[in-house]
């Protein structure tokens, strides 16, 4: 069965001067998105602060708890209802050193205030300020450091920069509409998000090599054909692979998205967009990029 | 070309039987002792996450116990000056390592003190500052700093240690994290906050005399008599939960701490039922108990606990035997949880909780359930996908899948790693390139035939082309994994850890095995047509 007719000859790079607008569109509303928010709203994890996640055996409305948290003195604690009815995800943000006492001083005067309705404390995060900077730091050390490997190894195996080049390229660019979606839709990036950047990396440049491959064997085969052409004829080869993987992908995270649960929403949401950008990116991104080094930096040192 | 194929099988079903073998402790509960011998692997653990449990990282002040131990030091000097009839004005603690000293008289008997018995200090600066009086300012030597730090981390990481141990969890872990910080991990705990309180205890015992003479009441405004302080007994109203606080007038020396005990027990009241505790003195302690009740017959003896005044008992008469008790309003959980402190002994340094992590039982089992629904629906749409697509290779490829989930699984077994939330998504990343890896074989094994190849040549032909490529794209993301592994933190790690063994078995079992299969099938069987 296939799923692409095997003689497909569709111009993709002969697109770019339309699909490069189109990423450049999505780059600058993701900005905007996150300048228009004040940046990334950071979660528990890298801000500091306290999360609680609580729920109720008996009916209760989110202006319940809020007012509860008012009364404690707590205006600004973020009340939001969560997965089921009577369940609610609570955000603190505090810079304070004492975070824990606070923690413990809440869950005490909230189990006293909803004694009747039967509290439960599912899940305490207290995350003082020094440790919510060691871990933005370190998880941007290992993001970054593993950017470089990863460049390295595949300008290594390709002989060439240009491919290095365009496959982190493609990357930074999946990476930004990730970010931008997250802050479009109101996510806040926690550590469970750090975890969908980077297996959207781990995506992003396998799709982007599985092209690459294919065109380095092609260079190879056809001596002839213009680089823009190989590039084209690889994409078109690789079609039906790169529909078949990203859909049975696609699919395992939709069923996360609905059967996995409320903790792992925020995680699938930003998934789905970032696979699409993924795909999107090798085919459009990467390999456009290696083509214009070409263009511009290559050709000139031949002539 | 069939005799390795032999070979080849032999060799992948050992480690096939291997991996399952290593899972068996996961899969049953009922595994006999000696297994355990022959086979290097246990249950898989489940994360905080998964399980429910608390996950607390710790910063030990250290700090704090190089200036309570330079306090310490300055009061043996003050006693050692006045035994050597020094005539010494200004005494005092400077930051949190030097000690300002004002002597007059001659300078040298000053200096011969601190070389024979105070190497552990140098001399910053010493000036004449009128009247034959020598300022000298002294700090505590670096070296020495550092070990004291060091020795309260160590003893700090200890201390908790044999609290938990008697508090009684199953599978603690606790260990140092860094140079001054401890990470602790409870799983399945019932009262996180009993367990934070426990273990954040500075749980120092110190005993005290009350100023008879002082007056508590001018003190309260300002004017504390000099070596004296002001502590508090604090009591809550069991009725109102209001709290009610006593002050009393202290002298500041300490006379005797909690190191000196040897055990303490909650015992209940006869008289008024209610629990109080036990203390029990070593050899050392015993006498020197005896020695502070005999020489202040009629005084209060006050004990403390983290600067609160417990009781302030009058002394009737010398108490020999080296017993003592601590009674206050207590629950009897606080009993329990005073004598577990006073037990396991005080925290050379206070710690504070900078991290914490506390996932009740229920939402990690929902976490559980609601991802193996997940996987199990994804599992079955891939494989009836899989077998749709590409029907027998689809079929080939379903079990290369299986395959690897064993594998991975059983390598966590065998290294005793953890299993949390994020590793579960660096799995389903791994299982996602297996399943692309098989894609690529296939699709290439396809273009090939339509190339007008033989059976045999595709294969040949696809598997050494999609090899390449698979191994360039898993390769580049075990290099991702691999930085991930040594410079992410907890969560990064375990998403690390899975991705890269997923990979590594993904190009076992989608490669070779595979591989293995296809082969059998067209040189053994020898199909003439192979679907895929």
């Amino acid at each position: 069965m296939d799923i692409i007719r095997p003689d497909t000859r569709f111009d993709f790079i002969g697109k770019k001067k339309f699909t490069i607008w189109i990423s450049i569109v999505a780059i600058l509303i993701s900005f905007g998105s996150i300048f228009y928010h004040g940046g990334l709203k950071l979660g528990v994890d890298f801000a500091g602060g306290i999360l609680l996640q609580i729920k109720f055996s008996k009916q209760i409305n989110t202006s319940e708890v809020r007012n509860a948290f008012e009364t404690i003195g707590l205006k600004d604690a973020m009340v939001q209802n969560f997965g089921g009815e009577n369940e609610f995800l609570i955000r603190i943000e505090k810079k304070s050193e004492d975070l824990e006492r606070l923690s413990r001083s809440i869950q005490d005067s909230l189990k006293e205030k909803f004694k009747d309705k039967a509290l439960e404390i599912r899940r305490a995060e207290v995350v003082g300020p020094k440790v919510g900077k060691d871990l933005k730091t370190k998880a941007i050390w290992a993001t970054g450091l593993s950017f470089l490997a990863m460049l390295v190894y595949v300008a290594v195996r390709f002989r060439q920069f240009s491919y290095g080049l365009g496959g982190i390229v493609a990357l930074v660019h999946d990476i930004i509409i990730t970010f931008g979606a997250i802050s479009i839709l109101g996510l806040e990036f926690s550590l469970s998000l750090l975890a969908v950047i980077l297996t959207i990396i781990g995506f992003s440049i396998n799709d982007t090599i599985v092209i690459f491959d294919r065109v380095r064997e092609n260079i190879k085969k056809m001596r002839k054909e213009s680089l823009e052409n190989i590039f084209n004829i690889s994409i078109n080869e690789t079609l039906g692979r790169t529909i078949l993987t990203s859909g049975t992908v696609m699919m395992v995270v939709l069923i996360l998205f609905f059967f996995g649960g409320p903790v792992i929403h925020d995680f699938t949401s930003a998934m789905i967009v970032g696979l699409i950008s993924g795909t999107y990116s090798t085919i459009y991104i990467a390999s456009p990029v290696v083509l214009f080094w070409h263009e511009h930096f290559i050709k000139k040192k031949k002539k | 070309m069939l005799r390795s194929l032999k070979w080849k099988l032999i060799f992948y079903l050992a480690i096939v039987v291997f991996a399952i073998l290593l899972l068996m402790p996961t899969l049953s509960s009922q595994i006999p002792g000696w297994f355990y011998k022959i086979i290097p692997s246990d249950k898989i653990h489940l994360g905080l996450d998964l399980q429910g449990g608390m996950y607390l990282i710790l910063e030990v002040e250290a700090e704090k116990a190089i200036e309570s131990y330079v306090e310490r030091v300055k009061n043996n000097l003050k006693d050692d000056l006045k035994d050597r009839n020094i005539p010494a004005g200004r005494l005092e603690r400077e930051k949190k390592d030097q000690i300002i000293l004002e002597v007059s008289g001659e300078k040298s008997r000053v200096d011969k003190l601190l070389s024979e018995r105070y190497s552990m200090l140098q001399e910053l600066s010493s000036s004449e500052i009128g009247g034959g009086i020598w300022r000298i300012s002294l700090i505590l030597d670096s070296k020495q700093a550092d070990y004291i730090k060091k020795n309260a981390i160590d003893q700090a990481l200890e201390t908790i240690r044999n609290r938990i141990d008697q508090f009684g969890v199953s599978e603690p872990e606790i260990t140092l994290q860094g140079t001054d910080r401890i990470m602790i991990q409870l799983p399945g705990i019932k009262d996180p906050q009993r367990a934070k309180s426990l273990i954040g205890r500075t749980a120092l015992l110190e005993f005290k005399l009350v100023d008879e003479e002082g007056d508590i009441e001018e003190a309260l405004k300002g004017n504390i008599p000099e070596g004296d302080i002001i502590l508090y007994q604090r009591t809550v109203d069991p009725k109102t939960g209001g709290v009610k606080k006593i002050p009393y007038l202290l002298k500041e020396k300490t006379l005797m701490t909690g190191e000196v005990l040897k055990d303490a027990r909650v015992a209940i009241d006869s008289q008024f039922h209610e629990p109080y505790i036990a203390l029990e003195f070593d050899d050392i302690g015993a006498k020197l108990f005896e020695q502070i009740t005999g020489a202040n017959v009629k005084k209060r003896l006050a004990i403390i606990l983290d600067d609160n005044v417990y009781s302030a008992p009058v002394i009737q008469e010398r108490i020999s035997g080296g017993r003592a008790q601590i009674t206050g309003r207590f629950s009897i959980e606080e009993a329990n949880e005073l004598a577990i402190v006073l037990r396991a002994g005080a925290l050379p340094a206070p710690v504070k909780i900078i991290e914490e992590r506390t996932v009740g039982p229920s939402l990690g089992q929902d976490s559980i359930r609601q991802g193996m629904i997940s996987i199990i629906i994804s599992a079955i749409l891939i494989a009836v996908f899989m077998i749709f697509y590409y029907r027998l290779a689809g079929a080939i490829a379903d079990i290369a899948l299986l395959l690897n989930i064993i594998l991975v699984l059983a390598v966590l077994s065998l290294f005793r790693a953890t299993l949390t939330l994020p590793g579960i998504a660096g799995l389903v990343l791994s299982v996602g390139m297996a399943v692309d890896a098989n894609i690529l074989i296939h699709e290439r094994i396809k273009e090939e035939l339509r190339w007008g190849k033989t059976i045999r040549a595709a294969i040949d032909q696809g598997y050494h082309r999609a090899f390449t490529t698979i191994i360039d794209s898993n390769l580049t993301t075990v290099i991702a994994a691999l930085f991930l592994y040594q410079f992410g933190t907890g969560p990064v790690k375990g998403f690390a850890v899975t991705l890269f063994w997923g990979i590594v078995a993904n190009i076992f079992t989608a490669v070779f095995i595979t591989r293995w299969v296809f082969d059998y099938l067209t040189l053994k069987v020898r199909i003439k047509k192979l679907s895929i």
